[in-house]
């Protein structure tokens, strides 16, 4: 391989990217990806779901080997086939889910692969020392004896990065970073690579989140389709420009909505209280009511009870304390299961769609009875009613948009936003009183969320009630009538949405006010 | 991201097990060459034995029709994301069942009979299914472990029985006594020569038709119903199945009594169409073939109907071999069913890669266009 020094008049690349192309079968996950990265600079990487944002990353840190192409580090080419190579060239990668092991100290975690040695007392010794220097170095205090199960997010992922720097990583990538921080400690977090910035790490940043790119990046890449479309200054752009280069098409970044009228109450929650499995109390006490005409966001920052509740609301979990009143009965008392729920109309789109909200295995049309299978529309006699099964699969498909509209096709293979449509799609179209949502637009594309976010303020406007579960504020921000925050398992706010800001947010989602934040 | 290229459906259903079929014997004729004899006439007096002669094609769908039934229940069982290893000890108790209708009822007329031994024969297999079904439910005690255990519990028992309680006084053999002919399965060849049809006398009997009915049965019943529904629901995703109402616990004891049921109905073919007798061990392994046939045809009844007579011939074409090769003995049909089970189950996807790289490469272009 011949090595090409190619320093470029400014500043030299820290990390490039020649003509990355990878497919995955039929899938063209990277066409031609070329881009660079300068020495000392926060690079963005933005794209829609399904862009082919992972599969380059992958491809830098050794986990998929690209069909062909070049990295250059610092001007060298390098083949990486491993993250061993990856760490190797000075590659540091953050993924969005930890890789903490949740019952080691900081220290051993850090040390975890790099022990250096069979005995694990000298490689300990040294790695503490190391690691105050680079704590104090780059402002990344963690306390090296805690153990990392007992940290807040926000520290576990100082961990994370403080794991990447001590195995020598000059570049540093990180996979949607702050999914899982508050507004105020995603400030923190940005703060922080700006610190490793002016120490000379380079970062690239993997993100959908366009306020996170325009507030902390010097250049930014978009990509769309597998391919880059775009590379530009970040100062010389708007969110705007950036959405419209993602999607392909003008978007609308929020959806037009005329003021709620709220009316009865529908659904009720008294003194709810909800245990996870291993007996934890995720909802410590619940109080609210969901009334006609308005959507009711929760907002929280993930797993502060917001899961148990919604699934307590839907059925799938039993509280262990409390009511929920619900077209004249008490859910709780009467033991509904979701069916029944579901027949009173109590519909329920779930936050993990792959996982919960669809069966991967079954065709599409097979999902759209998921919950409803027992409806005489869809059954004759002892048997399914296919031809009826299929037509009302075909007619939601055309409502909503969905495609390919392909009943028999395997829901696995639409994207993720067609998935969620078929998923609204049975769960609004059986005219239900309350729907309850979570995460509507996870994993879904731009284009797909402005058609959802419509939906769901049309209901409203029918007349019904809807809660929205979400951990991305704008969408709170921008759907929701009434906001009730919550922070380690209580609805520690709630705010109008004309007195909502992003600040009094993120203060109660931290437990600021009189909240118990763990 | 990485939607791995997948095998058309054609190719997953027939190609495969077919590839994964001619793979087993081929190793089989490498290993009948290493003991001196002549692969080419070893297979050839295999077939030959298996379906040269009416006599032979009534023994390979004879034994094909046991396969068929502890086929099915692996299959059920598996749709509900249960591993049923108990068809052995399922079928056992089964049998018992419906021996007792037998035994009880001697003088009943056939028609009245058989739907009491049917009801027999599923009534105690499921019940055997049952428990082990429940204690998944609402214990959590792994299915695997627990059916198994139950295997050993049902022979232990059933020879308790055999040897204490339902033995024919004064013999030395664990046997009850036969069942009335009355109660004997029909013949095949008693059914054909009815219609005008000749056959050899061979055990095929009345129980291939109810074998054939309950492929049926359960292929309507699996992708057909509801139920079915539910069943493959909680069988794919335990989440989506509570999202959805369903509950598994429920799902789990239906699933695994369906399942023994289906086990238990061997005894219709072997003891009330062939030995007319309870006997030790009558399942004879015919539980585990089970697992075997179901792996090769992939859980779907029409694929466990074609692996069952595959199986079947197997058996019987292998103790024709036997017969003939004096340098093969018995063991030599269990070596050439586990290199099935080898190449169908365990090595499926060594073959799956390449045939999906051959097909992908034959068909892309004109996929593409659509």
């Amino acid at each position: 391989m011949a090595v090409e020094p190619r320093q470029s008049s400014t500043k030299a690349a820290a990390l490039e990217l020649r003509g990355i192309d990878k497919r995955f079968g039929p899938v063209h996950a990277n066409r031609s990806i070329s881009f660079s990265v300068a020495a000392g600079s926060i690079h963005g990487l933005i794209g829609e779901n399904g862009a082919g944002k992972s599969t380059v990353m992958n491809i830098v840190y050794g986990f998929h080997r690209a069909d062909s192409g070049q990295i250059f580090v610092n001007g060298q080419a390098v083949e990486i086939h491993s993250p061993q190579q990856a760490i190797a060239a000075g590659i540091g990668m953050v993924h969005q889910h930890f890789m903490l092991v949740e019952n080691f100290t900081v220290l051993e975690n850090v040390v975890l692969g790099v022990e250096g040695g069979a005995l694990l007392a000298g490689g300990l010794a040294k790695a503490r020392a190391d690691l105050t220097q680079l704590g104090s170095d780059y402002g990344l205090d963690v306390p090296l004896d805690a153990v990392v199960g007992d940290l807040p997010v926000g520290l576990q992922q100082r961990v994370e990065i403080l794991k990447a720097l001590y195995r020598g990583a000059a570049i540093l990538i990180l996979d949607e970073p702050t999914a899982v921080l508050t507004p105020q400690e995603a400030d923190q977090f940005f703060r922080m690579l700006a610190r490793l910035r002016e120490q000379g790490k380079t970062v690239l940043l993997v993100t959908h989140k366009l306020r996170e790119i325009m507030a902390i990046t010097d250049r930014v890449t978009v990509m769309r389709q597998g391919a880059v479309v775009a590379e530009v200054e970040t100062k010389s752009t708007s969110p705007r420009e950036l959405a419209e280069k993602m999607v392909g098409r003008a978007v609308l970044l929020n959806v037009e909505k005329g003021p709620a009228k709220p009316g009865v109450a529908l659904l009720s929650v008294n003194g709810l209280e909800v245990r996870d499995d291993r007996g934890v109390a995720r909802v410590k006490h619940a109080d609210f009511e969901i009334r006609s005409g308005e959507i009711v966001g929760i907002a929280g920052v993930a797993g502060n009870g917001q899961s148990e509740l919604l699934e307590a609301l839907s059925g799938m979990r039993t509280p262990s304390r409390g009511g929920i009143m619900f077209s004249g009965y008490d859910l709780v008392a009467e033991k509904f299961d979701p069916r029944a729920r579901r027949a009173l109309g109590l519909a329920h789109v779930p936050e993990d769609r792959l996982r919960v909200g669809v069966v991967t295995g079954f065709a599409a049309r097979a999902n759209l009875i998921l919950g409803y299978q027992d409806r005489p529309a869809f059954n004759r006699g002892w048997f399914f009613n296919d031809q009826a099964i299929t037509a009302d699969c075909a007619q939601k498909m055309s409502t909503y948009d969905v495609r390919p509209p392909i009943p028999d096709l395997r829901i696995s293979a639409f994207s993720g936003g067609n998935q969620q449509k078929l998923v609204i799609a049975r769960e609004v179209d059986c005219d239900p009183k309350v729907l309850l949502v979570g995460q509507p637009t996870r994993g879904v594309d731009i284009g797909a969320i402005e058609f959802i976010h419509r939906r769901l303020v049309a209901l409203r406007d029918a007349g019904k009630g809807v809660l929205l579960v979400s951990v991305e504020l704008d969408e709170i921000l921008g759907l929701a009538d009434r906001i009730l925050v919550m922070a380690g398992g209580e609805i520690v706010g709630e705010l109008t949405r004309a007195e909502a800001t992003e600040e009094k947010i993120g203060l109660l989602m931290a437990g600021v006010k009189g909240g118990t934040h763990e | 991201m990485s939607t791995a290229k997948q095998l058309p459906r054609w190719a997953d259903l027939i190609l495969l097990p077919l590839v994964g079929l001619a793979a087993a014997l081929l190793l089989s004729a490498g290993i009948i060459a290493l003991l001196g004899e002549s692969p080419t006439q070893a297979m050839k007096l295999m077939v030959d034995g298996a379906f040269g002669s009416q006599d032979s094609i009534g023994y390979s769908l004879f034994y094909a029709t046991n396969f068929i039934f502890t086929g099915l229940a692996v299959a059920v069982a598996f749709h509900a994301g249960l591993f049923n290893i108990g068809g052995e000890g399922q079928a056992y108790i089964g049998g018992l069942g419906s021996g007792l209708v037998c035994l009880w009822l001697g003088n009943w007329p056939f028609w009245a009979v058989l739907p009491i031994a049917i009801a027999g024969g599923a009534g105690f297999g499921a019940a055997w299914a049952f428990l082990p079904g429940w204690l998944q439910a609402k214990r959590g005690s792994h299915i695997v472990i627990t059916t198994i255990m139950f295997n050993f519990i049902a022979s232990a028992l059933m020879t308790y029985l055999l040897v204490n309680v339902l033995i024919k006084p004064g013999q030395q053999s664990p046997e009850t006594r036969e069942f009335a002919s009355g109660t004997w399965m029909p013949f095949a060849h008693e059914m054909l020569a009815r219609v005008g049809l000749n056959f050899t006398s061979t055990p095929l009997n009345f129980a291939f038709v109810l074998a054939v009915l309950a492929s049926i049965f359960v292929w309507l019943f699996i992708w057909r119903t509801r139920w079915g529904y539910a069943l493959r629901v909680v069988g794919q995703s335990h989440d989506a199945a509570v999202y959805a109402g369903i509950s598994p616990a429920r799902i789990t004891i239906m699933a695994m009594s369906l399942s023994g049921a289906l086990a238990g109905c061997l005894g219709l073919n072997e003891l009330m169409g062939s030995q007319h007798r309870v006997l030790i061990d009558f399942p004879g392994g015919a539980g585990f073939v089970g697992i075997a046939v179901a792996l090769m045809g992939r859980n779907h009844p029409l694929g466990i109907f074609l692996a069952a007579v595959l199986f079947g011939a197997l058996y019987q074409g292998g103790s024709q071999l036997t017969f003939d090769m004096p340098r093969i003995n018995r063991d030599m049909v269990v070596v050439i069913q586990g290199l099935v089970i080898l190449s169908c189950g365990a090595l499926e996807n060594m073959f799956r890669q390449p045939l999906t790289v051959l097909i992908g490469r034959r068909s892309v272009s004109p996929a593409r266009k659509s």
